[in-house]
């Protein structure tokens, strides 16, 4: 026992000190401390990195550094502002009658039938070093016709010997916009799309066909035709839109349209490729400044610097702000500005807020919990780092997200929902009832702001300030808004038939259900806070907690009552956010996304006149109108717009939040040596435990030892 | 007042009502008193018994659940409220209403967080004094003496209760007894009663003052705490008892029948029987049990949207997963208990005595009731008494995969689960978890000592051997 | 011994079968095809044409058990259950909801799963035999009384709480470990550490105590006592004769978990980060994951029959009376 519990120790504490130097937790071993690196994590292993598949934030976290649209978002500027990437320019859009005529830019889009872009792309872009291009002397594919046997003893890209390159050409563009259509890739956006581009419905079809009549082999979509997309010529091609659609450009600066070389389609479909991970869905091929050099989703993805990239340089615009924070200091520079990037898998909150405060994670957002730690207020409520982080030379970024949380209400359900006034005045009751600023400052340590109406601030037609006030639920008082007391919610929830919470004929009590998926440690606290809020117009809730499928069907049937729900924002429009209100887009009956079901013919109008025009005081106008209508109505409470604390450490630079572009990431820079100096002061060993734990076992054994001894001396 | 009847608690009380009727079976049958009285010679054993039944105590108290009428309801067509209430609530009232904003630490004064607090106009953050802990202090200066006061005038309550009740004792034993009381008292003293008086009578002096003290200090202060919506932590451990509580004992009422009859009946009948029941529970056991688990869980979700009239509150939501987790829990856990009995069985059909009733053609009804079930009885009791903590561990557990308890319900394994985040803040909110820690440890504990003298008593191959 | 082993096998099919046919209904009493294809899909821009082609795509377009528009075996043949379960009878799992091939990820994952398994059982059982002799040895002292107290004290605490104490102190508060993660290798050692010290020690308690009243029921035997009569000292006693038999069923009692070590622990996998196959199944069940939960329950099964099996092998290995039949 004794001597077990030694050598143990013994080879545990050598091994460990051999092996890594001073860091005993560091959790990198075998990589270079003083890499150009940047070392970040993921907490949910990404399903697609399929650009036509990718959508939620965390695989375009990858997908965004890899593949390049012809547009981007400027990183500086504000507001949002789009550039060319691979583009040119910015292509402006041409507009047709029915009858094929040329329009005006001006004309009315009642008479716009059809927009066409035409995109040019910039000429010798190339395409990351990739297996599927690889040629031989000959000029034959050297990859193109392999059997399972020759993929087999493979386990990563990297493990073919020979790679190539090609020039991206306007035909990948065109290709990937026809790959939207694949039955086989369910693209997220197809359906959107087709509404919008000319042909893109049929297209569909006919794949939908072609899959059936020879199921199991690969389609070559080279052999179909897409009315709306067409090559003009090497660097030049056109889509076709339905009607005037503005909104179309910021699509052109998702991954979605990013151009697909045939090639690599053509050699992950070889036989064997799927079954070792070898898939368009796993291992991207990109034009971007980094691709894919590592890829395991259950442990850590491996983003390394593109030897290809195109030389883009560092933006050289920016206003007196960015250049006070030192964001221009890099200006004109050739990007990316580090070598690779490292992402760990993280699942848990304390190993990913501990692993940040180790040093071993550049930045961290923060867990409302860590919150404490990290951040306290100063006197005039701006929020601050406390002194603790400061000495450790970490920095607040702080930004207010484009997104939105509310509570809807199923405008369908008889007892809350309907437009009749005695139902608005008891939604605005509940809504001045729900404290969201309580709310955030207990579950959000302040990273929010109370929401006034569905527009978040950043985006066009969002009213700062009093001026932009819900005066249903808030008041203004001086240049402060202020939530309307408590009484005022009780007096509109008697105007509404249910005085003290009691139906006013029948003296029942109002009973809600509030439906909701959370789960998680924090879920009880929350359904908590909210069965106080309506608590204090005696108005009872019962929560139903259910699952995610479940919750989804009721939403779908219209069966909830109240129900927690957010949106994030797709682009910088605010036709982004009102569609969630379109009437035609109920989610009863026509399955959209209009959860709450609200309907209201006004509003239906004032939505289509504003969703094409563009941005200006005429546009302002009708938001206005629109805004009034839903803060009436009150279909939703407005929670509140989340705020994104992110903290980085010191040696971390060139970092400004960036909601709307995705390929941040070739700006960031780092210092790697003042990260190796950090890391090795803030994680020495605490050794004493170590010889606590040996006096510990020794003092358990030598009695043990010492009475053994006694009794063999006794029987000898 | 309405009163309501939970799935679980009708389960609960007919489950006292079995053990009451078992237990006075058991007095009139000399024979299955002797390894009772085996246990309650054990010091060990009698003190975890008593902790035991004042956590049982709490559970019952809490399983009498009723709805509030509503105070401005009429008097000809009452009202009540959605939120059910027990016994319990009822008796410990402030503990559950006294709120505070959010988190504040054991006995303090003030919240954990730092507030905007309004002073004379001027926005000052600092950290709030709390609306109900420790406010009929003036200043914090005082709350030192106070402390100590209330520890001290609780001790000596529970001292004073504790004596008065071992007085009581001795007068009520030595009647019995037919001694005098000075006589009883010495044989106290020295040890000579025939059963741990000693132990006994200094546990139950702990508990008492332990409980005097508590309820002097929570008249004034959250003894552990709040959680983050200000609720008191102590009231949060205290309603989390009854689930564990209920997990453990009425999963066991699930796999008991299941266990008894099928183990018995695959070692008794042998042939196809055997077969059948040996391939019920292979594939059982091949499954893990958190997919079962997980699956039942989700189907209860579905019957409960699908029947939303029959679940109007909360309370009735929760208690019916509660339940539906319980009998889960029992259909994947009785395998190994019936893989025991099946074997037992199989020893017993061959003595003499079960071969010679079953050629004088006894039913077998008959010869299960009155040879093999005695025989193998002493093995269930041992089974349900060790499975009991090892159920109450895996509550914790399986919230924290996400299917356990409603997310809802007051349980020690929703409070680790929430306090995985909170030991992430710094400095560290700790008395969440150290609650949960320190009332599951109690229960488990004393559940595991009193297992093991039931064990040493029942079972002949390791009784005695000590 | 062979017609035992192919009778063995044989048994294990309609096992294998029943596993299977339970969770596919318990799978899908709960989800319907659509809500798995809107799970996938994503919360935004679902049409119900998008749901039909995924289910179109991924072969949840046909009848659950029995297709009654067909004839004859293709009945019961050209139905998901079957055309989702016959594979896996070869092995063959398909792949994930994300894409990925599950026979690929299984052999990925088994050795991450086993780097924290295999040390946990191996040390643990050393512990826990060095343990129970100690107390042994002692029994009948207070030394003893406190042993079994001290493993009840250990056993009574909830295992989270000796992983949440493991990461808080060691990896945060005193940087001796990292606090999660895994890589190849020599380097895999340091991440393994905390977690096999964790796996050990909230294991002592129920490990030595049980192991401890084997021992004691061996030590009870009379030849043991006729050792003891010949002079043989009292160590001796014990490490000749107790623990050489003692540790029979000890061994064949664990022979039955051995395979099962492959599946990996649920909570310690996804508490420390660790990229094996009982991670694997948590995440698979909170995604709902039919395929993945399919081919866990499967592998699981068989690796369970192969346990009993084994169970059987070393019974009669360790006891030559005992015959396989």
């Amino acid at each position: 026992m004794i001597r077990i519990g030694a050598m143990l120790l013994c080879v545990g504490t050598g091994l460990l000190a051999g092996c890594s130097g001073g860091d005993w937790n560091n959790p990198y071993p075998g990589r270079d401390a003083q890499a150009n690196a940047v070392y970040s994590a993921f907490g949910e292993r990404p399903k697609h990195l399929d650009p036509a598949r990718s959508y939620s934030a965390n695989e375009v976290e990858f997908t965004g550094q890899i593949y390049e649209p012809p547009l981007q978002y400027h990183f500086l500027k504000r507001p949002y502002e789009l550039i060319p990437l691979t583009a040119e320019s910015v292509p402006k859009p041409r507009y047709f009658d029915a009858a094929g005529r040329a329009l005006p830019d001006s004309a009315p889009s009642a008479a716009i039938a059809e927009s066409v872009y035409e995109i040019r792309i910039r000429p010798g872009i190339r395409y990351q070093p990739h297996p599927a291009f690889a040629q031989d002397d000959s000029g034959r594919y050297r990859y193109h016709a392999m059997r399972a046997a020759d993929v087999a003893g493979k386990g990563q890209i990297a493990d073919f010997e020979y790679t190539g390159t090609r020039e991206l050409v306007a035909a990948d563009y065109v290709y990937q916009i026809k790959r939207l259509a694949h039955p086989a890739l369910s693209s997220p956006i197809f359906g959107l799309m087709s509404e919008h581009i000319v042909g893109l419905r049929e297209l569909g079809a006919a794949l939908e066909k072609a899959t059936r009549a020879q199921p199991g082999r690969p389609l070559d979509l080279n052999a179909f035709q897409l009315a709306g997309a067409e090559v003009v010529d090497d660097h030049t091609y056109r889509i076709r839109i339905k009607g005037k659609y503005p909104q179309f450009l910021y699509w052109l600066a998702m991954p979605f349209f990013a151009p697909i070389p045939w090639e690599a389609e053509v050699f992950y479909s070889q036989p064997g490729m799927a079954e070792h991970n070898f898939t368009l869905d796993w291992q991207p091929v990109g034009t971007g400044p980094f691709y894919l050099a590592e890829n395991d989703p259950n442990r850590r993805m491996v983003l390394k610097k593109n030897p290809n990239f195109h030389g883009e340089t560092y933006p050289t615009e920016g206003d007196a702000a960015d250049r006070a924070a030192g964001l221009l200091a890099d200006a004109g520079k050739p990007l990316p500005l580090v070598d690779e990037a490292v992402f760990s898998l993280e699942k848990e909150t304390i190993p990913y807020w501990s692993k940040f405060l180790q040093g071993y994670y550049d930045s961290s957002g923060i867990s409302s919990d860590s919150f404490d730690q990290a951040v306290q207020f100063s006197a005039d409520g701006d929020p601050q780092l406390t002194d603790a982080m400061r000495d450790k030379g970490i920095r607040l970024i702080t930004s207010v997200q484009t997104s939105l949380w509310y509570v809807g209400f199923n405008m369908l359900d008889p007892v809350i929902g309907g437009l009749a006034p005695e139902r608005q005045k008891l939604r605005q009751a509940i809504s001045i009832a729900l404290d969201y600023e309580e709310f955030i400052s207990i579950f959000l340590n302040g990273r929010g702001i109370p929401a006034q109406g569905p527009i978040p601030p950043g985006i066009f037609g969002h009213v700062e300030g009093v001026a932009g006030l819900n005066p249903y639920v808030y008041r203004a008082e001086g240049q402060r808004i202020v939530r309307r007391p408590i009484g005022d919610a009780k007096k509109l929830l008697a105007e509404a038939g249910y005085p003290n919470g009691r139906h006013a004929r029948t003296g029942e009590p109002l009973v809600l259900y509030f439906d909701t998926m959370a789960s998680g440690p924090d879920a009880k606290s929350r359904l908590d806070w909210i069965k106080k809020q309506l608590g204090k117009l005696n108005v009872q809730l019962v929560v139903r907690g259910t699952d995610y499928n479940r919750f989804q069907d009721k939403i779908r049937k219209g069966n909830a009552q109240l129900f927690e729900w957010g949106w994030n924002a797709d682009y910088p429009d605010p036709e982004n956010f009102f569609f969630l209100l379109y009437g035609p887009h109920k989610k009863v009956g026509s399955g959209g996304e209009n959860a709450a079901n609200y309907d209201n013919p006004e509003f239906n109008r004032l939505f289509e006149r504003m969703k094409d025009m563009d941005n200006g005081p005429e546009r302002q106008a009708i938001i206005e109108q629109m805004l009034t209508i839903v803060r009436r109505d009150a279909p939703w409470v407005f929670a509140y717009y989340p705020k994104s604390f992110g903290l980085r450490h010191d040696w971390v630079k060139n970092v400004k939040p960036n909601l709307m572009a995705n390929n941040t990431l070739k700006y960031r820079r780092v210092d790697p040596v003042l990260r190796a100096d950090k890391r090795a002061e803030w994680n020495r060993p605490v050794l004493w435990p170590i010889a606590l734990g040996g006096l510990a076992l020794v003092a358990l054994v030598t009695p043990a030892f010492v009475a053994w001894r006694r009794h063999e001396r006794k029987a000898a | 007042m309405q009163p309501v009847i939970l799935w679980t608690d009708a389960l609960v009380f007919a489950l006292v009502a079995a053990v009451a009727g078992l237990v006075l079976f058991i007095r009139r049958h000399e024979h299955l008193c002797a390894p009772w009285a085996g246990v309650a010679k054990r010091p060990m054993a009698m003190g975890a018994a008593l902790v035991l039944a004042v956590f049982v105590v709490i559970g019952l108290l809490d399983s009498l659940h009723y709805r509030e009428r509503l105070p401005d309801s009429p008097p000809d067509k009452p009202q009540y409220s959605v939120e059910v209430l027990s016994a319990f609530d009822a008796l410990v009232g402030p503990l559950r209403t006294q709120q505070e904003k959010t988190y504040s630490a054991p006995l303090a004064m003030r919240l954990y967080a730092k507030e905007f607090v309004d002073h004379d106009g001027v926005a000052v953050r600092e950290y709030p004094r709390l609306k109900y802990g420790g406010a009929h202090l003036e200043s914090e200066a005082d709350r030192r003496a106070d402390l100590v006061r209330r520890v001290l005038l609780g001790g000596a309550q529970g001292l004073a209760i504790a004596l008065l009740l071992l007085g009581a004792l001795a007068a009520w034993q030595a009647r019995c007894s037919r001694q005098s009381y000075g006589e009883w008292l010495v044989a106290f003293g020295t040890g000579g009663l025939g059963w741990p008086g000693r132990t006994v009578a200094t546990t139950l002096a702990l508990i008492a003052i332990m409980l005097a003290v508590v309820i002097q200090l929570a008249s004034g202060y959250h003894v552990l705490g709040t959680d983050k919506v200000g609720q008191d932590v102590l009231y949060i451990s205290l309603k989390s008892i009854r689930t564990g509580l209920v997990i453990g004992t009425l999963t066991t009422l699930v796999t008991l029948p299941l266990a008894i009859v099928l183990g018995i009946a695959a070692g008794y009948f042998r042939g196809w029987v055997d077969d059948v029941i040996q391939y019920v529970y292979t594939v059982l056991n091949s499954i893990p049990g958190v997919l079962l688990i997980a699956a039942a869980v989700l189907i209860v979700q579905v019957y409960i949207e699908s029947n939303p009239e029959l679940f109007d509150t909360a309370a009735a939501r929760a208690d019916i997963r509660l339940l539906a987790l319980c009998i889960i829990m029992g259909v994947t856990s009785w395998t190994g208990l019936a893989r025991l009995l099946r074997g037992e069985s199989l020893k017993l059909r061959t003595l003499d005595y079960v071969e010679a009733a079953r050629a004088f053609g006894v039913s077998h009804s008959r010869i299960i009731g009155r040879h093999i079930f005695p025989n193998v009885f002493h093995l269930v009791l041992i089974a349900i008494v060790l499975d009991f903590s090892g159920l109450v561990l895996a509550e914790a557990v399986l919230s924290y995969v996400g299917v356990g308890v409603d997310p809802g319900m007051y349980s020690w394994g929703n409070m680790i689960n929430g306090a995985r985040l909170e030991l992430a803040r710094e400095p560290v909110v700790w008395w969440q978890l150290g609650a949960a820690f320190a009332f599951m440890f109690t229960l488990v504990l004393a559940a595991n000592l009193f297992a093991d003298g039931v064990r040493d008593a029942f079972d002949p191959r390791v009784g005695g051997r000590r | 011994m062979f017609a035992y082993l192919l009778r063995r096998i044989l048994y294990a099919i309609p096992i294998l079968i029943g596993v299977n046919l339970l969770t596919f209904t318990l799978f899908f009493v709960v989800n319907t095809p659509d809500d798995m294809a809107r799970l996938q899909l994503g919360a935004k821009h679902v049409t119900p044409e998008a749901i039909e082609r995924w289910k179109v795509e991924h072969g949840y377009d046909k009848p659950l058990l029995l297709n009654r528009e067909m004839q004859g075996s293709a009945q019961f043949t050209d139905t998901i259950f079957f055309k989702h379960s016959a594979a896996m009878f070869a092995f063959e799992f398909g792949k994930g909801d994300d894409g990925r091939d599950i026979g690929n990820e299984i052999a990925t994952r088994m050795g991450p799963s086993l780097a924290i398994a295999l040390p946990v059982f191996v040390i643990g059982l050393l512990v826990n035999v060095s343990f129970a002799l100690l107390m042994v040895f002692f029994r009948a002292t207070y030394l003893d009384l406190w042993g079994v107290v001290l493993c009840v004290v250990l056993m009574s605490i909830s295992g989270l709480f000796y992983i949440i104490a493991g990461q808080y102190f060691i990896a945060k508060l005193w940087n001796l470990l990292p606090i999660s993660g895994f890589a190849d290798g020599i380097d895999a050692f340091k991440f393994v550490l905390l977690p096999v010290l964790v796996g050990v020690v909230s294991g002592i308690g129920s490990g030595a105590r049980w192991y401890r009243t084997i021992f004691l029921e061996e030590i009870g035997k009379d030849y043991v006592r006729t050792a003891r009569a010949k002079g043989l000292s009292e160590v001796r006693v014990l490490f000749r004769h107790v623990l050489k038999n003692g540790l029979i069923p000890i061994l064949t009692g664990a022979v039955v978990v051995l395979p099962l070590l492959f599946m990996g622990s649920l909570i310690t996998e996804s508490f420390f980060g660790i990229p094996g196959l009982g991670s694997y199944t948590i995440d698979a069940i909170q995604a709902q994951d039919f395929s993945v939960v399919r081919a866990m329950v499967f592998l699981g099964a068989v690796l369970y029959i192969i346990g009993l099996i084994l169970t059987d092998l070393s019974y009669a290995w360790a006891d030559p009376r005992v015959r396989l039949q």
